[in-house]
């Protein structure tokens, strides 16, 4: 038997018998999320998700939040497996409470929660166990500036002015940087409008993405997520598809 | 005394919660209020300091009487089980269930000689939507009762009778803190004691079912309320 370091008793008691477990070299995300986006401007953080949770090719869950708000200085958005966000939500939500008992209204801000994941996320890769997720961390830190940062299931960390995830990084992020490089003092009304022109697009390429998103904003005034919105889409070009005959 | 009798939960009553500052707790239409009597024994403590209201997840509160650090043990104790049940269920835990953990543990201590019991007594509370307001007290011997109104620490009989007065089902929150103000600084042994602080906090409608410290406006008015009612108090013993 191959003897592994991770759990798993073959024996009743915990010293008895060998301890074997499967060695877990493939792990498959079962239900999904596509991309997440996410825009650093100087007044805020604006994020974005669609509400759809793939299985496989199927549209299977097309209602869940694939944002959270962790607390009034952050919010992350979701990729990647869904059981395994709700996990780190979970986790997430008991961080929030603890801080909450402790009564002098300080919280952990985004870098905290940011660094937090990061650890979570790195650890279980090097037990060749991931959290099959890429999280996208929008908010602010104590003192009060806009903070975007990325974690991904190999524990690949980072901070940006423009983030996205999965198919968003191939489409949607050179938009955005073209966005911020045009306009680099856009506000949060700006980038939200960047965001939906990307969500469009998105939903026209990615063959797993849902018209419906929620876009979430982290600045001194406020923090809160949209409820589902969509964007207007145009399929006329599509009648007259040309060289795929 | 004798620690090999079994339960015997007098003896932390003693010197532990009946000396301590009164702690009321009262049950209203909408909410639960508590009021502590912070008795502060010397200038050089900083104000706001050892907190005797403290939250349990954030879906219930708790004002302690007693030892200070047996009630931190408790306090702790009772926000593992509420993080338990919330891992497990994904609900916030009932004040109920928690009260029926907290007290399974502090009776625990009152069975084995070798173990004190724990000199506190908690007032927890909690308010939501579909069950409205809940207060229980736990006391040393591990019982946790349910009450609406509630008074335990030095001024408790003068508290209790106090309570009786109020009508507080038909009282709201923000009517209640004024009033428990009004009771604590009323049962306040200004002889014996000099200084006080007097901590107020509450979850009800309108907190949203958080456990919070009663804000500063509204602990101001609350406070002057409390003095003026003292001051007619004392000049109708003049008038006499």
């Amino acid at each position: 038997a191959v003897v592994s370091t991770q759990s798993g008793h073959y024996g009743r008691g915990k010293d008895e018998g060998t301890t074997v477990s499967p060695k877990k070299h493939t792990m498959q995300p079962i239900v999904t999320g596509t991309s997440v986006l996410g825009i650093r401007t100087k007044e805020g953080v604006v994020i974005a998700a669609d509400t759809l949770g793939s299985y496989g090719s199927l549209a299977r869950f097309r209602d869940i939040q694939r944002l959270m708000k962790v607390n009034d200085s952050t919010i992350i958005g979701g990729f990647g497996d869904y059981a395994d966000f709700q996990f780190l939500m979970k986790l997430l939500r008991q961080q929030t409470i603890d801080d909450e008992v402790v009564g002098d209204g300080v919280y952990r801000d985004a870098p905290a929660i940011h660094n937090w994941l990061r650890c979570v996320l790195y650890n279980r890769r090097t037990k060749f166990n991931p959290l099959w997720n890429t999280i996208v961390v929008a908010g602010k830190n104590y003192g009060g500036e806009p903070y975007l940062g990325y974690v991904d299931k190999i524990g690949v960390a980072f901070e940006e002015k423009t983030v996205a995830t999965g198919f968003g990084s191939y489409i949607a992020l050179p938009m955005m940087r073209k966005a911020m490089d045009e306009n680099p003092d856009m506000g949060v009304e700006e980038a939200k409008a960047v965001l939906k022109r990307c969500l469009r697009v998105l939903f026209y390429r990615d063959c797993r993405s849902l018209n419906r998103f929620q876009i979430g904003v982290v600045s001194a005034g406020e923090t809160s997520i949209s409820e589902p919105m969509s964007a207007d889409t145009d399929w006329s070009i599509g009648a007259n598809p040309s060289g795929y005959e | 005394s004798d620690l090999s009798s079994g339960i015997n939960a007098e003896w932390p009553l003693r010197p532990g919660v009946e000396n301590s500052g009164s702690v009321i707790a009262v049950r209203g239409s909408d909410g639960v209020v508590f009021g502590v009597e912070k008795i502060i024994t010397s200038q050089l403590y900083e104000q706001g300091n050892n907190r005797r209201v403290q939250s349990v997840d954030d879906h219930i509160g708790g004002a302690v009487a007693g030892m200070l650090s047996d009630a931190r043990a408790i306090v702790a104790r009772a926000r593992e089980e509420a993080t338990d049940y919330r891992d497990v269920y994904q609900v916030p835990i009932p004040l109920k269930m928690l009260c029926e953990r907290l007290g399974h543990y502090v009776h625990l201590y009152t069975v084995y000689g070798g173990l004190r019991p724990f000199g506190v007594s908690i007032l927890l509370g909690s308010w939501d939507e579909l069950n409205g307001a809940k207060l229980m007290e736990i006391d040393p011997s591990g019982s946790a009762r349910g009450y609406y109104g509630c008074a335990v620490g030095k001024g408790k009989q003068n508290a209790k009778t106090e309570i009786e007065k109020l009508d507080m089902t038909k009282l709201t929150c923000r009517e209640l803190i004024k009033e428990v103000a009004k009771i604590i600084y009323s049962v306040h042994d200004e002889v014996k004691d000099k200084h006080f602080e007097l901590e107020l906090s509450w979850i009800g409608k309108d907190t949203g079912g958080k456990h919070q410290i009663v804000p500063k406006d509204l602990y101001d008015e609350a406070v002057k309320y409390a003095e003026e009612a003292l001051n007619d108090s004392d000049d109708e013993d003049n008038v006499m």
